[in-house]
């Protein structure tokens, strides 16, 4: 299958720095370790042509360790082929190096995943807060931030 | 307050004073701050249907040359200092409509960053609630804001610098 | 003859006050509120960026001038067509010459590339 080849040919280049496979319903996604991720990248779009970064994401799983991860879904516009690559991020180093230098779309999505999460990019040009007021405190999107925001009440729930 | 200065209490002076208040509230100028699902209904309510022109509503692109602002949508924390720089900017007389859930109350987003009623930093004149109100709600709140208007007294006096506009109590 | 453009006159007068006398009675009765933000430049509510002075592209003035050039010789053409049958074949061959005239102008301007909007 096309995408075990994508998988195989970076196993055998970047045999350190896989951490897993997995394939759910002819998805596959692969974790790997984040000091290689601009590496594997650049790797992905030049040798196996994932040129479309689709989406740059981060994830917040509270109570596990790491507790951040960081998500690329990839796609080849030729071969029209998918691709999910997972950086895991523990939460006392929440730095991954920026893959601007490899798809531009990564820059505001970034700036996102910082804004949102708290996740900062090394070596990005310009990480400010994209969607929240300039001079907002915190990072809203992690699990543990109140949804109604600080120094509110928390939502009652339906009282009757 | 003390003694409301006004131009005068006769028939003359109401009848003006009439003809003030029925020039501003037929002929509203809205200026367009339409935010999200609700700025569609207000599109709505001006196009074909539920025209809006008959009732003497341009809307102005410019707060310079509106009377009124209707806030249309939901209002985000980050989008609260240019509302309030638009509302400054416009000139006196003038009326802020609320329009929707999230214009009035912060509707379903009791989140960190909406502002639960733009009520909380503008002086509303006219809810009208819904999500978004139907073209005929909002018509219904433009009739509403016209007879706010129709109710003024001293509007003749304040026009021309005697006292100020005196709504009902 | 000129007393029948008596009542054009009179609607220009009534105009022309109306207008006036709007602008300067809302000045001098109006009530005035100005605040700092009131007074500020309109920039969809957002801090200002830079200033309204710019400079303009010269192209603007070049065919601002080319039209009034050519406007100006329409103006011409008009009462000469009006006088066209009096003026016989003398008339035609002068006007002939002013249009050949402005014609190696017209030309001059194309090919120097002036009629090109960028």
């Amino acid at each position: 299958m096309s995408e075990h080849a994508a998988v195989g040919k970076l196993k055998e280049k970047f045999s350190a720095a896989v951490l897993g496979v997995a394939e759910f319903r002819e998805e596959t996604t692969v974790t790997v370790k984040k000091e290689d991720v601009v590496a594997i990248s650049t790797f992905l779009k030049e040798e196996l042509g994932y040129n479309f970064l689709c989406d740059l994401c981060g994830v917040d799983y509270l109570g596990e360790a790491p507790r951040f991860m960081v998500v690329y879904n990839l796609y080849n516009i030729a071969t029209k082929d998918r691709l999910r690559v997972k950086v895991p991020v523990e939460e006392s180093d929440p730095k991954v190096d920026s893959v601007i230098g490899v798809w531009g779309t990564a820059n505001w999505h970034e700036r996102e995943c910082w804004d949102l999460m708290g996740i900062s990019f090394n070596n990005h040009p310009d990480l400010r807060r994209i969607l929240m007021p300039a001079d907002w405190d915190g990072h809203p999107l992690r699990k543990d931030y109140p949804l109604q925001g600080p120094g509110r009440e928390p939502y009652q729930g339906r009282l009757s | 307050m003390g003694v409301e200065q006004t131009l005068g209490n006769n028939v003359v002076t109401t009848s003006l004073d009439k003809l003030v208040n029925w020039s501003r509230s037929k002929s509203l100028w809205p200026m367009t701050f339409g935010l999200a699902c609700c700025a569609i209904e207000m599109m709505a309510a001006g196009a074909a249907r539920f025209d809006l022109d008959r009732l003497g509503i341009l809307f102005r692109a410019s707060p310079r040359q509106s009377d009124c602002i209707i806030i249309a949508g939901t209002v985000t924390k980050k989008m609260l200092p240019v509302i309030l720089t638009v509302y400054e900017q416009m000139p006196e007389p003038k009326y802020v409509i609320a329009m929707g859930a999230c214009a009035c109350s912060g509707g379903i987003f009791d989140t960190y960053s909406t502002v639960q009623g733009i009520d909380e930093y503008l002086p509303v004149d006219v809810y009208i609630p819904g999500c978004p109100p139907r073209p005929e709600g909002l018509i219904y709140g433009i009739g509403k804001l016209q007879e706010k208007i129709m109710k003024e007294r001293n509007s003749f006096g304040a026009a021309i610098g005697i006292g100020e506009v005196i709504n009902e109590a | 003859m000129l007393e029948n453009y008596l009542p054009i006159l009179v609607l220009v007068a009534i105009a022309f006050a109306f207008a006036l006398g709007s602008v300067v009675m809302s000045r001098l009765v109006g009530p005035k509120k100005p605040s700092a933000i009131k007074l500020a430049p309109y920039e969809c509510g957002m801090p200002l960026v830079g200033t309204a002075r710019e400079r303009v592209s010269v192209k603007f003035y070049i065919i601002a001038m080319l039209f009034i050039v050519f406007d100006i010789e329409a103006v011409f053409l008009y009462p000469w067509a009006v006088m066209f049958k009096k003026l016989g074949l003398f008339g035609f061959v002068e006007m002939g010459v002013f249009i050949a005239i402005l014609l190696v102008g017209y030309v001059y301007v194309w090919k120097k590339g002036a009629l090109e909007w960028e």
